[in-house]
């Protein structure tokens, strides 16, 4: 029996088809063949709309050719909230594959009552609905006019496709790849639209700036128009170059109030611990008394943007009857819908939101807040599509941030190495402010307004969805009674929301940071040490793989360290292995880079392999270069220079080793390596110079501070 | 404000009305509607705008259009055609060496000209060549073995 099959088998719905239970929301069939398929989730670089349409193909039995991939839409497409945190084949897989055999089931119904067989006598193979003796053939196309799809899904489909997934598990190349490398029109900056004006935001100085005056006339020259609320200014105009100068202008023409509040970046730890906080209890067990020996370790990493190659992009038109429509790359467009109606005042079912890609966001970047300063734009001129495009700045100063962390750790050890307590403490700001979180708008131009918006401080997303501040902050390993509790800060200026992984990516360098340092006190090899307190097979299958495939324990040369960093993402989803080679010279080099993961089921395993790479280079750049830099007033990284990213020259080499589970449910991986790939270049460096660092980056500065404060 | 300019683009002369400090990169994009060079930072650092001109590699985002004037520019578009992709668009291809795709025309405008002087590059000539190319999806080195594999195709 395959994993196809026994999704079937179990008469319940998946989550997203009980909340959107009409075929027709999910798929259209189209007289000439085209099957086109409508998820909720989005492309954002990742690859999920190529893995779904495998998914879907196989469902049908049609060749991936016959599928289409429509755009989220809010009105026509299924709700599926956000696309984020690795779950889009846990949410959506489910979905299509069912939604897409009801489908195909009801042409062989419908096909079979035309020829009046039974339908156990009709199958589909390759797009060809047949009976069983192939001598009445017919396809989609044909009977599409037939079958009305606007009817309930059913938890119950006959089963059995013969031959079980045939697109499931291979290496589809990408679908939207070709036009891409063609240079063809593919992201949101591309859309021009009858009528399409431009629009730019002139944003303040600093956060929390607010506009005293402007002089207006200082634009009468232009043929711009200009648009104030409140504090949030704004200029549409029909050329692009005009439009930038009446930027400068008004720049130049405003007077801002501003206040020095933001906190001491040489000191983030410091004002992290500071509070006020909401205690987040994940384990609270008793520590024994009489420990042998105790060790404890505090780490900190800063504040990191989202860096998109694309600064963020929205475009909106009001339409003569009040109605709005907008379309953006946000992550979630049907909580942007009602944010906008919520700060609006508008009625729900008169905003449309439909998705347009853009460069990969890694997170809650600018999307949903440019959505609105083009929605806030475009009212000055109705009819009119304006498309607010946000500058390289302004991507990387008002985008949120992922928060800034710190944690302690502490756990009694005996001579053995056994951990009898575990103790970790971790303070953050929350990880999630997305239109909607915590009841509130929360758009970056709404903060602005004559009648402003509170925008509260960033919330965590529940345990039960992986937590935010805390997510794994439990390790995975044996270590005696523990002692877990996060710390989330509730009053700050500066704004964080989601960034790839949340706190798991701080949590497992901690973990696995500290893993090595009990190693080292009682003299084991770090390798054996996790092995010897890892109980979950797959994950020791994991460890093992990473470890035999980087030549665990060969020698190396004297400037050249290994290290490993492992984790399960959010407790239970991938697993997955780091082995990072650095070598120290002149200065700190990242050589290499092993990685080994548990996806489950593998959907398209090139697809993984290039999402793990993909997120242990980032990752790689967050732990080794990047830092969001201020001032007691402003963001001060600003472009490139200021805000560094790993580049050609810098990157390791990576190898890739996927150990499948064809029987167990697909996870996501775009997620995994982060924690594990932080800690695994810790330990490295660690390993390589003899000296540990535990507040990131990992620059050479830093390492040679630490080697010198030794 | 605005000015008539006259430049080769792809292979075609075209004549645009343009301010003259407007950026190169809004013509090509606006005004000729050739969307394949894209908008990352208007400031000369990531290379996501990246066109030849006069067979250099330009950022177009900070060349502005009296620079333009005259030269012949070539875009990602004019790298190759469908059903004839330019052999750096068939490696990038054959290795999926993509994710969100927004940096790979000016990768692709880059590793083209690279094999113009380089027939057949090594890695570390790969490396060199786009070091002024940013990835924040972290494709570079299915990118360095793509290139490669082009240079030791053709
Ligand atoms: S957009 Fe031109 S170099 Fe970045
Ligand atoms: S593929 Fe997304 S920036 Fe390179």
């Amino acid at each position: 029996m395959t994993a196809t099959d026994r999704s079937t088998a179990t008469p319940s719905l998946p989550r997203d088809l009980v909340a959107n239970p009409t075929l027709s929301r999910w798929v259209t069939v189209d007289d000439d063949g085209t099957i086109g398929v409508r998820v909720g989730k989005v492309e954002l670089g990742q690859g999920i709309l190529t893995a779904l349409a495998q998914i879907a193909a196989d469902a049908l039995d049609v060749p991936l050719s016959q599928v289409r991939m429509l755009r989220a839409h809010t009105t026509d497409g299924p709700d599926e909230g956000m696309t984020s945190g690795s779950m889009s084949i846990v949410d959506a897989g489910p979905s299509v594959r069912l939604a897409c055999r009801n489908v195909r089931a009801l042409f062989i119904g419908e096909a079979a009552r035309g020829w009046d067989v039974e339908a156990d006598q009709v199958t589909v193979e390759g797009g060809s609905i047949r009976t069983a003796d192939a001598n009445r053939t017919t396809t989609y196309g044909e009977l599409a006019r037939r079958v009305s799809l606007d009817v309930p899904v059913s938890a119950e489909v006959p089963a059995k496709i013969p031959g079980g997934p045939r697109l499931v598990g291979t290496s589809v190349a990408r679908l939207d790849l070709p036009d891409k490398v063609a240079g063809r029109p593919a992201y949101i900056g591309d859309l021009s639209l009858p009528g399409q004006l431009v629009g730019r935001v002139v944003r303040p100085p600093s956060v929390g700036a607010r506009l005293v005056a402007v002089d207006e006339t200082a634009t009468a020259q232009l043929s711009v128009q200009v648009v104030r609320d409140g504090s949030f200014l704004g200029v549409v105009g029909a050329d692009e170059a005009e439009v930038e100068r009446a930027v400068r202008t008004l720049r130049r023409a405003a007077d801002w109030d501003e206040a020095d509040h933001l906190p001491d970046e040489d000191d983030l730890p410091g004002y992290l611990r500071a509070g006020p906080h909401e205690t987040i209890p994940v384990v609270a067990e008793d520590r024994p008394q009489g420990a042998t020996r105790r060790l404890r370790a505090s780490f900190s990493r800063p504040y990191l943007a989202h860096a998109s190659m694309a600064p963020s992009c929205g475009v909106a038109r009001w339409e003569t009857d009040g109605s709005l429509a907008v379309w953006s790359h946000s992550q979630g467009i049907h909580r942007l819908r009602d944010a906008i109606a919520q700060v609006l005042d508008l009625d729900v079912s008169s905003v449309v939101v439909e998705h347009a890609e853009n460069a990969g966001c890694y997170g809650h970047n600018g999307a949903d807040d440019a959505a609105f300063d083009a929605v806030l734009l475009a009212r000055a001129v109705p009819g009119r599509p304006v498309a607010v495009q946000w500058s390289r700045a302004d991507e990387l100063t008002w985008a949120p941030f992922g928060s800034a962390m710190a944690a302690t750790v502490e756990a009694d050890v005996d001579d053995t190495g056994q951990v009898h307590s575990w103790t970790y403490d971790v303070w953050s700001q929350g990880h999630t402010s997305r239109p909607g979180s915590a009841g509130a708008a929360l758009l970056l131009a709404g903060a602005q307004l004559s009648t402003p918006l509170t925008i509260p401080a960033a919330v965590d997303p529940p345990s039960s969805k992986g937590g935010g501040t805390t997510r794994n902050s439990v390790p995975i390993y044996q270590v005696g009674p523990r002692r877990i509790t996060g710390h989330r800060l509730l009053e700050t200026p500066i704004r964080s929301s989601a960034l790839r992984s949340l706190g798991s990516f701080f949590n497992v360098f901690c973990i696995e940071s500290f893993m090595d340092e009990l190693a080292a006190e009682v003299g084991q090899d770090p390798l054996e040490y996790r092995l010897g307190r890892l109980g979950d097979e797959r994950g020791r299958a994991v460890l093992e793989r990473a470890a035999t495939a980087s030549g665990w324990g060969d020698s190396t040369p004297e400037d050249v360290g290994r290290g490993i960093g492992f984790a399960r993402y959010k407790d239970s989803e991938a697993y997955c292995a780091v082995i990072a080679e650095v070598e120290a010279g002149q200065e700190i080099r990242l050589r290499r880079l092993t990685i080994a993961a548990d996806v489950g089921q593998v959907v398209n395993p090139d697809g993984t392999c290039n999402q793990l790479e993909g997120g242990a280079t980032q990752a790689a750049s967050w732990t080794l270069k990047e830092r969001v830099r201020f001032d007691r007033r402003r963001v001060t990284s600003d472009d490139w220079e200021s805000y560094p990213i790993l580049r050609f020259s810098e990157v390791p080499e990576i190898g890739v080793h996927l150990v499948d589970r064809p029987d167990l449910p697909s996870v996501g991986a775009g997620e995994a390596a982060q924690g594990p790939t932080a800690g695994a270049i810790g330990n490295a460096v660690a390993a390589a110079v003899g000296v540990r660092v535990r507040d990131l980056p990992l620059t050479t500065e830093a390492v040679v501070a630490a080697i010198e404060a030794d | 404000m605005t000015q008539q300019f006259t430049l080769t683009v792809n292979g075609e002369t075209v004549q645009v009305e343009a301010d003259p400090d407007a950026p190169l990169l809004s013509v090509l994009r606006d005004d000729l509607d050739l969307k394949g060079a894209r908008f990352g930072c208007g400031l000369g650092q990531c290379g996501a705008c990246f066109v030849q001109l006069d067979g250099k590699v330009v950022s177009s985002c900070d060349t502005p259009m009296w620079a333009a004037e005259g030269t012949s520019v070539v875009t990602v578009e004019g790298l190759g055609s469908e059903g004839a992709l330019h052999p750096v668009q068939q490696a990038i291809l054959d290795e999926q060496a993509a994710q969100c795709g927004y940096c790979i025309s000016g990768v692709i405008v880059r590793a083209a000209a690279l094999l113009e002087t380089t027939p057949s590059p090594d890695a570390d000539e790969v490396v060199d060549a786009l070091d002024r190319n940013l990835c924040r999806c972290g494709v570079q080195r299915r990118i360095i073995s793509a290139v490669v594999k082009a240079g030791a195709r053709t």
